[in-house]
């Protein structure tokens, strides 16, 4: 599976999270590196995008390191964690200070809003059970398997759901279109089972993926 | 379901885990990272490092230990001690740390939590609390600098309002620390949790006093909390994760396993 030019690329966002993303990779024996060059990134195998904090102030590195125009155009397979799978979508309401909703990505046509727990305490902390779908990021995770949370906005459910969990309302765990896709838990974290789906990402290039969606279409 | 945590706590001096009794005399428990790595296989779900000689002693916790957990552990962990500023805090948070817990610094400058919630989200920002009962004034009062006795003093908070306080400077989650429970293993303070329980709106872990399994079924179902902290019963064997999570879950309590 893996040659000597495949390699994984975890984007610089400058993110608080970004060794502990690096550290499960490594943990799963996977090559890593840590960059935020342009060609490095366009000729990576797959792509990583994690990020903690608020959606503005990722947005905000992105467009400084003038790194929005290459994730876009990414054809490979790209993992967006917590934060980076929000920003895959087109907005978030997460405004911090702002007047204004910020504007994501726009590469998955949905947009996060709050969280509605239903007075549950927030954020939404710690481990929850996934309902996955077929999607191959989830191969071999069984149904309600435990992944570990953090965060107060969510992606509703809706055609781009790949897995989904329930706290107050139902959300998206995980969102996907074509090459990218997104997880709003951290699979770092999530001990086994996340390891699980790291090594899933790790089987995926972009042929996988294209072979993949034709059998979809058929 | 969004399950309870149990959480064993680490007190870290000297880069080694140790363990007093109500916060005094200190023996050592073992390495950190073994310790560590043994209780995320056993089941735990997350894990508290105290560096407790911190803040009283005005050091940092080392952060060297906090790269070597953080490769080795998968599993979310959080760090306490002696962080008073934002550069600390983002160390702590860029060495892999998935939380940072602030305690004393932010009682002697509550302002500490506005200012690392604006920089790193709320979801990261833990505080502490040492709680305890005064039987004088019949009230629950907060302590500060507990990590050295001699160092340790009164504050002017009533824990209730201390509670507000941070929630509305931002922080994402509160450990209640009842001290005269601590380290005596005669069950979590249920009467002081469940009113603390009552006027938190973020998750809030209880700590101190946890010496039975019963004690952990009592604190989820009587206090409600997201999530319960103990560190003797788990250094010494007293209770196995496995076999407390099998219990829990038997009594309808939502676990991970």
């Amino acid at each position: 599976m893996t040659t000597a030019q495949d390699t994984t690329v975890i984007i610089d966002t400058d993110c608080a999270n970004l060794s502990s993303v690096r550290y499960a990779f490594e943990r799963i024996k996977a090559n890593v590196t840590v960059t935020d060059n342009i060609d490095a990134i366009k000729a990576a195998t797959r792509v990583v995008l994690p990020g903690v904090g608020t959606a503005r102030s990722a947005m905000l590195s992105l467009n400084n390191k003038a790194l929005i125009d290459t994730i876009t155009g990414l054809t490979q397979p790209v993992l967006g964690v917590c934060l980076g799978m929000q920003l895959l979508t087109t907005q978030s309401t997460e405004r911090g200070s702002d007047t204004n909703d910020c504007q994501c990505l726009g590469i998955i046509d949905t947009a996060i809003g709050e969280l509605d727990s239903q007075g549950l305490p927030l954020p939404h902390m710690g481990w929850n059970q996934i309902t996955t779908t077929a999607h191959p990021l989830f191969s071999g995770i069984a149904p309600g398997s435990y992944v570990y949370f953090v965060h107060s906005y969510r992606a509703p459910i809706s055609q781009y759901t790949i897995a989904s969990s329930q706290y107050g309302e139902p959300f998206s765990a995980a969102i996907a279109k074509d090459n990218f896709m997104g997880v709003q838990f951290h699979p770092e974290k999530s001990a086994a089972i996340g390891a699980q789906i790291l090594k899933n990402f790790m089987k995926m290039t972009s042929n996988s993926l294209n072979l993949q969606r034709s059998e979809v279409a058929q | 379901m969004l399950a309870k945590r149990i959480v064993p706590c680490l007190d870290v001096r000297e880069g080694k885990v140790v363990k007093g009794v109500q916060f005094r005399n200190h023996e050592i428990v073992g390495d950190i990272v073994p310790l560590a790595a043994r209780y995320a296989v056993e089941g735990a779900d997350e894990l508290v490092f105290y560096d407790i000689t911190a803040s009283a002693h005005d050091r940092v916790v080392d952060k060297s230990w906090v790269s070597r957990v953080a490769e080795q552990i998968d599993i979310p962990f959080c760090v306490a001690g002696g962080i008073k500023t934002i550069a600390q805090a983002r160390e702590k948070l860029a060495f892999g740390a998935d939380k940072i817990s602030i305690n004393s610094p932010a009682l002697s400058n509550p302002s500490l939590i506005d200012r690392l919630q604006d920089e790193f989200g709320r979801q990261c920002i833990v505080i502490g609390i040492d709680s305890f009962y005064d039987a004088d004034s019949n009230s629950y009062k907060v302590k500060q600098f507990t990590g050295d006795e001699a160092a340790t003093k009164d504050t002017q908070w009533y824990t209730q309002d201390w509670v507000e306080e941070v929630q509305k400077r931002g922080c994402g989650e509160i450990v209640l620390n009842v001290m005269n429970q601590d380290g005596v293993r005669q069950g979590y303070d249920i009467k002081q949790l469940s009113m603390v329980r009552a006027i938190c709106d973020v998750p809030l872990i209880a700590s101190g006093g946890a010496g039975t399994m019963e004690h952990f079924k009592r604190v989820f179902t009587e206090a409600n909390v997201d999530a319960a902290l103990a560190a003797s019963v788990f250094h010494k064997g007293i209770i196995d994760i496995q076999a407390l999570k099998r219990y829990l879950i038997s009594n309808a309590i939502p676990m991970r396993v």
